[in-house]
């Protein structure tokens, strides 16, 4: 349906004058000169980043070497043990999570988060225990990414009261005082101001009570998906946050689809990371299937947020592997829809050889070099074409777990054996989780009218049950107040 | 019937004419029962001197809501503040209901104790979501692990001639939800007692105050004016002992009810008044066993009468004091239509005192002849 409204011709003249000032530094050397190749390098091929200026930022990745580290970012082999093994459990659980609601386990609405991995694993290990995270419904990785033990998780999935929330929440709403989970919301953008308020008393504890830890301000990190990007509450938080200078990274995990609403359909401006600048602070984007290049750009803003220079808007391109819930037959996002003809991108791939081979003059170079050139361009070319006829298994072949073994096994930081065993621990983690779910009791019936409030009688009734302004001693100070 | 004598006898000429030409203030102040009281206050500076105490008691406790600062209040309610404790504790947010109050909540998440003031309740609505979904439902949903010990606090119902979209009631709304606590305090003994009790409570509080009754003084007592006074949630309080029926009200009403007493008193009819303090949780054992001493209701509110507070206390009434009763209870609320702007509209819209004694009249007339 948009691809009638919408057409690159459209698109590309104002991005091109738009892009003009905030051109990305180059890639370091052994990158394709041309900025076609680069944008396609970035995976960033869906037509409206064919422009070249994707991160666009006022100071976090001005050229300096976070970009050549967002190539090739190093990571040590605990680390990237580390992300690996969260990221296999975000996977392997969310599957579990499928299986479950089909036997009946599990019912009512589940968001599953498989292929969004990097986004969560990426920011949230970056995070001590006292920084806070909230999250939407599509919540489970995250609290699994925060600490949270997966039987707990699986257990409050299975509505037992073994569950971290006794039960009571369910998949919407994960909530953990422990480890900072500040929510699960149901509602879209509910989380974003609730993340500002936390934020907000980390500055408060800091500023007013005089309590900050060792490392600078707690952070907090909100994550929230495209379509909440067009709420007016995302818009008041992402003001008062610039205007108090709040430790906060609003994270967009722009999976380019809200149920079955098409992020371009919704959106006037698609490009989420640009509205930062409009209310002051540095908007950045990312290409989320990517792990290491989604770790680095978290750690310059949750750094940034640490030392108290104020928040920042992280857009990760990512994708849902799954539909939005597993109720979703997910029938929009079927090849073909809404993408350009095939034969389009195969002349502009075509064309931009022909010119770019005739002005660097590599022609001179030798017929082999250029003919290897120009099926580096086709192979580039038909990447496109494949995406373009199949969302699904572009994104597919861009899995941050698969990149990330790849990238693990080539750099010798572990062997394939050690990942395998890693895979196989995490498996029999799951395994034992859903057996302690299953074993775990329901929720008593008394719990029913447990917690609506933390203190039902109120303060204004003492612990002994009689009224705090008849106690005699209320006056002079002694009373328990 | 009832309804059609209401509507002939609420504008009856002789009984209205004598009620309008009494003095509200006097008569309020001759049913009041306090002893010794030395001080009068506002209710404006009593919630002033509330915040005010309970802030430097309390580092956590902030204020946060447009023009709370260097307007010093919209209704300045928060004069002095600024000053006194700061832009950190006192903050003049944009125009942002929805954000400023999520930002309170999730401060609250936090360990923290904010006080979100709405210019008028009517704005709550921008932010109704966090209200409810995100703080009311919070203890509950997390199983205990994250209470919300927060206050949203504003002028409620109407003023006078703000029209339609600055003049509605909420109690019934708010008292709805479970998780919340909603308290509407009348006079500046309430406001004082009942504020300090909702800022050191750990569950969210919705303080429902009334723009007109910010200038009126009520004397207060030497334990009222103490810094650590505080009154009891969900505790009504008697304003005035009777025999022969009960009235129930809750903020600017309980004024009225006290005055039509003091004229029932006159016809011979001793009227109990009931200052509700607090809609949620409601004291149904104080109203029960009035109502159990005097067999006769009238419930009295501000707002409009479908699903109001009145329906729920008559409902309680019904179900446990039944047999008590010697005749239906009676609701008076206000006209079931936005508030209109005309000066004359708008008192016929809201109850007035005539109309309260009319009834009563009326009821215990036909009770009489039953």
């Amino acid at each position: 349906m948009a691809a009638t409204s919408f057409t690159a011709a459209k698109f590309l003249a104002p991005v091109a004058a738009r892009s003009g000032g905030e051109r990305a530094p180059p890639l370091p050397a052994g990158a394709s000169s041309s900025s076609f190749a680069r944008a396609m390098r970035r995976g960033g091929a869906h037509h409206p980043r064919l422009r070249t200026a994707l991160a666009v930022s006022s100071d976090v990745l001005a050229g300096n070497k976070a970009q050549a580290a967002a190539a090739n970012p190093a990571v040590t082999r605990e680390e990237a043990l580390e992300l690996y093994e969260d990221m296999v459990l975000g996977r392997v659980f969310e599957d579990m999570c499928a299986q479950m609601y089909y036997r009946g386990k599990m019912f009512g609405f589940v968001h599953l988060y498989n292929g969004q991995e990097a986004v969560s694993t990426g920011f949230i290990k970056y995070l001590n225990q006292a920084d806070c995270v909230v999250s939407t419904y599509r919540d489970h990785v995250h609290a699994l990414s925060k600490g949270v033990p997966a039987r707990s998780v699986m257990a409050e999935l299975f509505g037992k009261a073994t569950g971290c929330c006794r039960g009571q929440g369910g998949s919407m709403h994960m909530f953990s005082a422990p480890h900072n989970l500040l929510g699960g919301f149901a509602f879209i953008g509910e989380g974003i101001p609730v993340a500002t308020g936390a934020a907000f008393a980390a500055k408060y504890r800091h500023e007013v009570l005089k309590q900050s830890g060792p490392d600078g301000l707690d952070v907090t990190v909100a994550f929230f998906g495209d379509g909440t990007c067009n709420n007016g509450q995302f818009f008041e938080c992402l003001n008062m946050a610039q205007l108090w200078k709040l430790p906060i990274i609003f994270v967009v995990e722009n999976n380019l689809w809200a149920i079955g609403m098409s992020h371009l359909r919704a959106t006037s401006d698609p490009e989420i990371f640009k509205k930062g600048p409009a209310f002051g602070m540095p908007g950045v984007h990312v290409d989320g299937m990517d792990v290491l290049k989604v770790r680095e750009v978290a750690k310059e803003a949750i750094d940034r947020a640490r030392r108290g220079e104020g928040p920042t808007l992280v857009e990760c391109e990512t994708y849902r592997f799954r539909g939005h819930s597993l109720a979703d037959p997910d029938e929009l996002r079927k090849p073909g829809k809404d993408y350009f003809p095939v034969s389009f991108y195969f002349f502009a791939s075509l064309v931009k050889f022909l010119v770019l081979t005739r002005l660097s003059g590599e022609m001179e170079n030798g017929i082999k070099a250029s003919l290897a050139k120009f099926v580096a361009m086709l192979k580039m070319a038909s990447n496109i074409v494949l995406m373009k006829t199949d969302e699904k298994s572009h994104y597919a072949a861009r899995d941050p777990i698969t990149a990330l073994k790849k990238y693990i096994i080539e750099e010798n930081l572990a062997t394939e054996s050690e990942l395998k065993s890693i895979e196989k621990k995490i498996e029999d983690v799951v395994e034992e989780a859903v057996e302690f779910a299953d074993a775990s009791p329901h929720p008593p019936r008394s719990q029913l009218l447990e917690n609506v409030f933390a203190d039902p009688k109120g303060f204004g009734i003492g612990p002994d049950g009689k009224y705090r302004c008849e106690d005699p001693k209320f006056t002079q100070g002694t009373a328990q107040v | 019937m009832l309804g059609a004598a209401r509507r002939q006898l609420g504008s009856g000429p002789m009984l209205g004419q004598v009620l309008r030409r009494l003095r509200p203030a006097a008569v309020a102040e001759a049913t009041r029962g306090y002893s010794a009281a030395a001080k009068e206050m506002t209710v404006r500076d009593a919630l002033n001197s509330a915040l005010d105490e309970e802030m430097s008691a309390d580092p956590s406790v902030f204020l946060m809501g447009e023009e709370v600062g260097e307007y010093q209040g919209a209704y300045k309610i928060s004069k002095g503040l600024l000053d006194k404790y700061g832009p950190d504790r006192v903050l003049d947010t944009p125009i942002t209901e929805a954000g400023f109050t999520g930002i309170g909540v999730g401060a609250a998440y936090q360990g923290l104790r904010p006080i979100v003031e709405f210019m008028t309740f009517n704005f709550s609505m921008q932010a109704i979501d966090h209200i409810i979904n995100s703080a009311a439902k919070s203890n509950y949903m997390s199983a205990g692990q994250i209470s919300v010990p927060i206050v949203f606090r504003g002028p409620n119902g109407a003023a006078a001639g703000v029209g339609a979209q600055h003049s509605q009631c909420y109690a019934a709304w708010y008292a709805h939800v479970p998780g919340l606590k909603v308290l509407t305090p009348y006079s500046a003994e309430d406001a004082r007692g009942l504020l300090k009790a909702a800022i050191r409570d750990p569950d969210p509080v919705i303080f429902l105050e009334n723009e007109l009754l910010y200038g009126e003084s009520f004397p207060v007592s030497a334990e009222v004016l103490d810094s650590s006074f505080c009154l009891p949630i969900g505790k009504a309080k008697i304003e005035r002992e009777g025999k022969d029926v009960t009235i129930t009200a809750f903020s600017k009403m309980v004024g009225y009810a006290l005055q039509a007493a003091e004229i029932l008193s006159k016809e011979g009819i001793s009227a109990e008044v009931i200052n509700l303090r607090s809609i949620r949780p409601l004291d149904r054992a104080a109203i029960n066993a009035s109502v159990r001493k005097t067999n006769r209701l009238v419930t009295v509110e501000e707002g409009f009468p479908q699903h109001g507070v009145g329906a729920e206390i008559c409902m309680s009434v019904v179900e446990e004091s039944f047999e008590y009763l010697d005749a239906p209870v009676e609701r008076i609320a206000g006209a079931d239509v936005p508030m209109p702007y005309a000066a004359n509209l708008e008192r016929m819209a809201v109850p007035q005192v005539s109309s309260f004694s009319s009834i009563l009249y009326f009821l215990l007339a036909l009770a009489h002849i039953v």
